[in-house]
């Protein structure tokens, strides 16, 4: 089976059984996942708050793009990326 | 690394054993040959504050795990307070004794996944391994309640000579459970399954046929599910991180409190354990003598201390090295660089050359009989 290739207007959510939450003791933001705990990098945190699984794909392409006065195309390459290899990890629904 | 305390890292998750009782009698079991008895566990109260303790440790994860945890009433209560505290909570259960009603409660208290066993998909082999007439069909309903509950679940699949040519049915059994993930774990040889290693050791032909299925499993089912495969030692050339490094990320709890680096440390002589009933967890985990003993590359064997690996594997699996080398400070025997490699692997294949002998099942009785012969004697 092949990854299909994300709509612009799927709207991504963390997949059931997964938790994005601050960790205090070690300051910084983890995904909770069965038998895992995954360490975002500043971008990847950025994508995953934004996967309420209400907004979609590209909406949340939009507001990053605003908010790193970034080229679309660039954050939209990241983005599809990292979501492709989390929906694989099954750590986020699409 | 070494276990001087001043940047000692907090622990990622901890295993809780709420009890031995377990209706299944799988002889591979992780628990140790002495069961405990239910008048020796932790009151609903104590392990509260174990939660509380935990969370504020730096705990991220907690695996409510036994025997079978479901047979503690207060499961409900314990996820429910495990979630105020901020933990992600896991169920590791046989599945044979919750209806309905109670995976609900435990739903809505905010338990964050389940895990559930199987032994087999077939059903008269499953009964045979957990010595449980009918243990199948009740698991493959818990599956189904699981789900129908919004829980998300795993299947673990502990892979033994009596079901090892049926992998590839296992996971498709776990896809159409609706499982998001499946564990394909060889059976490890400490507690139970040492005492069994002889009726669960599989050739070294089934696991390489095993492993290929599973690979191409991964394969076809890419996006679908998540399957992990655990390696058996036996038949490795590189020992595994057990428990991701002695002290380093994981501390486990028995029925009774005490605190220990991996579910089978009981087993290695020297060693005493602290109790959450006298201590807080956080002293536990900075200063306890039997955490200090194996933690980071101080203590370890020239062999390992020299390899660029040492910080990979931290010298593998030391309940492994006792059981098979003697002493629990030698490199594991699952290394290829270990003097007594050969020794591991001539067991693994004379083991799995013979017929399968009986089953040792799990039991509490033989052990309540000689653990009640010292009391009277000492």
């Amino acid at each position: 089976m092949t990854i299909p290739q994300l709509s612009s207007e799927t709207c991504p959510g963390l997949a059931p059984g997964v938790r994005l939450t601050f960790d205090k003791a070690r300051d910084r933001w983890v995904v909770l996942a069965p038998e895992r705990v995954l360490v975002p990098d500043e971008t990847a945190l950025e994508i995953l708050q934004r996967c309420n699984g209400t907004t979609p794909l590209d909406a949340i392409v939009d507001e990053l793009a605003t908010a790193y006065s970034a080229d679309r195309s660039e954050i939209e390459h990241d983005v599809r990326d990292l979501l492709a290899s989390l929906v694989e990890k099954r750590i986020v629904t699409a | 690394m070494s276990a001087d305390g001043g940047n000692l890292a907090a622990p990622l998750a901890a295993l809780l054993e709420l009890t031995h009782r377990c209706p299944l009698q799988c002889p591979y079991c992780s628990n140790p040959l002495e069961l405990e008895r239910a008048k020796g566990e932790l009151s609903t109260a104590e392990w509260m504050r174990v939660l509380d303790e935990a969370a504020e440790l730096g705990i991220l994860q907690v695996h409510f795990s036994g025997g079978e945890p479901a047979v503690r009433r207060d499961l409900p209560d314990l996820v429910a307070h495990a979630r105020e505290a901020g933990l992600y909570s896991n169920l590791i259960t046989s599945g044979v004794t919750l209806d309905r009603a109670r995976i609900q409660k435990l739903a809505e208290a905010g338990l964050d996944h389940v895990q559930l066993s199987i032994q087999d998909v077939d059903h008269q082999t499953a009964a045979y391994i957990a010595n449980y007439p009918g243990v199948q069909g009740k698991k493959l309903a818990f599956a189904r309640m699981v789900r129908e509950a919004g829980l998300p679940l795993t299947i673990n699949a502990v892979i033994n000579r009596h079901n090892i040519t049926r992998v590839e049915r296992m996971i498709d059994l776990a896809v159409s459970l609706g499982a998001g993930r499946v564990e394909v774990a060889h059976a490890q040889y400490y507690g139970w399954a040492i005492r069994n290693r002889a009726a669960l050791m599989p050739t070294l032909a089934q696991v390489h046929e095993a492993t290929r299925h599973v690979e191409a499993a991964r394969e076809r089912l890419r996006g679908q599910i998540v399957i992990d495969y655990v390696l058996p030692d036996y038949y490795a050339r590189q020992p595994k991180a057990c428990m991701g490094g002695w002290g380093r990320q994981f501390l486990n709890i028995t029925p009774s409190g005490e605190v220990l680096p991996c579910h089978a440390a009981q087993t290695i002589p020297g060693l005493s354990f602290e109790s959450v009933r006298h201590q807080p967890l956080a002293e536990i985990w900075a200063v306890s003598p039997a955490f200090q003993r194996f933690r980071g590359t101080d203590w370890m064997p020239e062999l390992c201390r020299t390899c660029d690996q040492r910080e990979v594997d931290w010298g593998g699996c030391r309940c492994q090295a006792l059981a098979v080398a003697g002493d629990a400070a030698a490199t594991d025997p699952a290394c290829a660089l270990s003097p007594m490699h050969a020794t591991l692997r001539a067991l693994a294949d004379t083991a799995s050359s013979e017929p399968p002998p009986d089953f040792v099942y799990r039991r509490m009785t033989p052990h309540d009989s000689k653990a009640a012969l010292a009391t009277t004697t000492s």
